[in-house]
């Protein structure tokens, strides 16, 4: 038998994990044993775990931190909308619409993060840090200013800068339809997400991640994380594998989004603001850094928690910190880390001696 | 020019299955090609693989390194040795451009490499060790090669990630490789731990398996015997001689062991206040009255 590395077996799991994971709440949900709110959290869910993952890739794997992430998820989800709710009379399936809808947010927020690239990866320091905070407040307020509609002419956008204008300025034909409302957001969208999709996304999204930390250009931004000059010395470009890490954060962050904007009729830009970066780097961190299935736990946890702690009314945030607490502990703490460490150890002693037996 | 024949004895790729000959390379005296400059008289019909000419810097007002003319051969192993702070470890950061030289040029395999990045100048040829070692210490001994052999594989992002064959048989070649040259220097038994656990000795032995990954034709050796042991020292005298050899490049080592320096290298080159006092054979460095003096009172006078 081949013989699997410690790190292809631990991707392995992780992709079974999800899987089984889909199987039971499709079961669950299809029986019935999910109320309302509970199946409304699936797509969500899986937006987040696609933004935790990504973020990881950037902050964990890449080593620079990004404050702004919600800001391509913002990207994704409004540029996302638009293509679905543009095509909505040319094309009629629901499946390929989201798929387009998905590689749209995809594309916009990965032009947006090479842009921002270029001018920040250059530099060593927290740069990154500042600009992706500043860029994520810039494209809450540009979509703030955003009327876009459609009719049978095509896509109409007004920029509203000065505020005075209203849906009306966009002179739609008879039969037109306004996408996005200007502070109001994107309005009447048809939500065709679905936990299907979600799922689907979370696996691309893992292969993506995985596949590319155990490859040359995983090894070399890893590289760059841990020592950038002995990297520069053995020949690595670091400016491109910097780029290439953040790129794919970002249009991974845009298919998330799209795929969470395609899940509610009405949503704001404000929907993604700083609180949402910063909870997202929450789930990475408490996860692990570098820990892909850690973030995946981390935001599966954090994100149910506050919705099943509402019967618990006022202790509800202490039982959320007391949790918090609980993760970081158990997925960052050093003595639990060797435990599992030796643990691993002994099972792949195990194994090795199963194999040299057979 | 006979350059390019020597070029081809080279390390092949990585996708030549086998390691190239160890073939045994005699001792020669130093001949003068210019007025300032001594190669192995084997070398000296050919382009230098490393030309430094009035090379210099300056930090802050401090002349660090200061009218560096130094030639090296494409098959020699190069000393470059002088009290503490004398600049050794700067003409390093000089040569793979981590410090940009206030004036001077450096011409490797006769290209002025002025315009090169770090990572550009590694492709171009220049591999380096580091006096206080940088090794990727959370990652394994094999990846540290494997990182090492990076510009050796070829395979894009979208292979990567759709995990083609062509990403399947570059990383087994790659594999293959990188526990060949763990093997060259008895690692290949730690290929799996990591790089930060292993023993001193070890880790600088891992870092010249990392740099030779990356196929140079001048490898720069920082301090490479600095902790080591003596019976390690003298198998990294056999193993720096071996690597000539086998991959018929130069190597320009910084040493403070004046035993090795004496017994491998055949151009020594010696740096005081960043200004070079001596250059010649061994036997000249040791005949040398300004050396002998810089040396006073140090233990290297001992030894020279
Ligand atoms: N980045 C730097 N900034 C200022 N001075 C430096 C820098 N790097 C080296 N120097 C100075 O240059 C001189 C030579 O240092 P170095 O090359 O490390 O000596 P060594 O011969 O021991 O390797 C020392 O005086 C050192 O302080
Ligand atoms: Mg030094």
């Amino acid at each position: 038998m081949k013989k699997l590395s410690k790190g292809a077996r631990s991707d392995l799991i992780t992709y079974a994990a999800v899987i089984l994971a889909f199987i039971v709440v499709s079961v669950l949900k299809s029986n019935g044993s999910l109320n309302r709110s509970q199946s409304g959290l699936l797509v969500p869910i899986c937006c987040y775990i696609v933004m935790a993952v990504s973020l990881n890739l950037t902050v964990g794997i890449l080593g620079d931190l990004s404050l702004g992430h919600a800001g391509f998820m913002s990207v994704g989800a409004f540029t996302g909308v638009i293509t679905a709710m543009s095509l909505m009379n040319v094309i009629p399936s629901v499946w390929l619409r989201l798929t387009l809808a998905m590689i749209v947010g995809a594309f916009f927020a990965a032009v947006i993060g090479f842009l921002i690239g270029i001018p920040v990866l250059r530099l060593t320091g927290d740069y990154l840090a500042i600009v992706t905070l500043a860029f994520g407040e810039i494209i809450k307020e540009l979509i703030t200013c955003l009327l876009v509609g459609v009719d049978s002419e095509g896509l109409h956008i007004i920029f509203n800068v000065s505020g005075s204008k209203t849906a009306n300025d966009l002179k739609l034909l008879e039969g037109g339809r306004v996408i996005i409302k200007g502070a109001q957001g994107a309005t009447g969208t048809k939500t065709i997400a679905s936990f299907t999709a979600g799922f689907i996304l979370v696996m691309i999204a893992l292969v993506i991640v995985q596949n590319l930390i155990r490859s040359r250009q995983g090894r070399a931004i890893m590289a760059v994380r841990d020592n950038r000059i002995a990297a520069e010395s053995v020949g690595i470009n670091v400016t491109r594998y910097k780029m290439m890490a953040f790129v794919t954060s970002a249009a991974l962050a845009g298919a998330a989004g799209a795929l969470f904007g395609l899940n509610y009729s009405n949503l704001a830009a404000t929907k993604f603001d700083f609180n949402t970066s910063i909870l997202v780097l929450v789930f990475v961190v408490l996860g692990g850094l570098g820990n892909i299935w850690g973030s995946i736990i981390a935001t599966v946890v954090l994100y149910i928690l506050p919705e099943a702690l509402r019967g618990f009314a006022n202790y509800r945030m202490l039982i959320y910190a007391i949790v918090l607490i609980v993760v970081m502990l158990a997925t960052n703490n050093p003595v639990l880390k060797t435990y599992r460490e030796e643990l691993r150890a002994k099972f792949s002693r195990k194994d090795k001696k199963e194999a040299a037996d057979t | 020019m006979t350059a390019g024949s020597l070029k081809n004895q080279n390390p092949p790729g990585i996708w030549d299955a086998k390691m190239p000959q160890d073939v045994r390379v005699r001792r020669d005296p130093l001949v003068p090609v210019t007025r300032t400059s001594f190669l192995p008289e084997r070398d000296a019909d050919k382009t230098p693989i490393l030309e430094c000419i009035d090379l210099g810097i300056t930090f802050g007002g401090l002349k660090a390194v200061d009218n560096f003319n130094v030639a090296i051969g494409r098959t020699e192993i190069a000393g470059l040795i002088g009290p503490n702070g004398a600049g050794k470890t700067t003409i390093f950061n000089l040569l793979t451009k981590v410090y940009q030289p206030t004036h001077g040029t450096i011409l490797l395999d006769g290209k002025d490499i002025a315009a090169m990045s770090t990572a550009q100048i590694n492709r171009a040829g220049i591999a380096r060790t580091f006096q206080n070692i940088r090794l990727f210490h959370n990652q394994t001994v094999l990846d540290n090669v494997l990182i090492g052999l990076h510009n050796e594989m070829e395979y894009g992002m979208g292979s990567a990630i759709l995990r083609l064959p062509g990403y399947w048989k570059a990383e087994r070649i790659a594999r293959e490789r990188a526990m060949e040259y763990l093997s060259l220097f008895h690692l290949e038994g730690h290929a799996e731990e990591l790089a930060g656990s292993l023993p001193y000795g070890a880790q600088r032995r891992l870092e010249i398996a990392r740099a030779l990954a990356t196929n140079p034709s001048l490898l720069l050796l920082d301090e490479p015997a600095a902790g080591m042991n003596p019976s390690e020292t003298a198998e990294l005298m056999e193993n720096i001689e071996k690597i000539r050899d086998t991959f018929h490049i130069a190597i320009l080592l910084i040493e403070h062991d004046m035993s090795l320096v004496m017994n491998i290298c055949e151009g020594i080159v010696v740096l005081n206040f960043g200004r070079i006092i001596a250059k010649g054979t061994p036997s000249d460095i040791r005949a040398n009255p300004a050396v002998i003096e810089a040396y006073l009172g140090r233990k290297g006078a001992k030894t020279l």
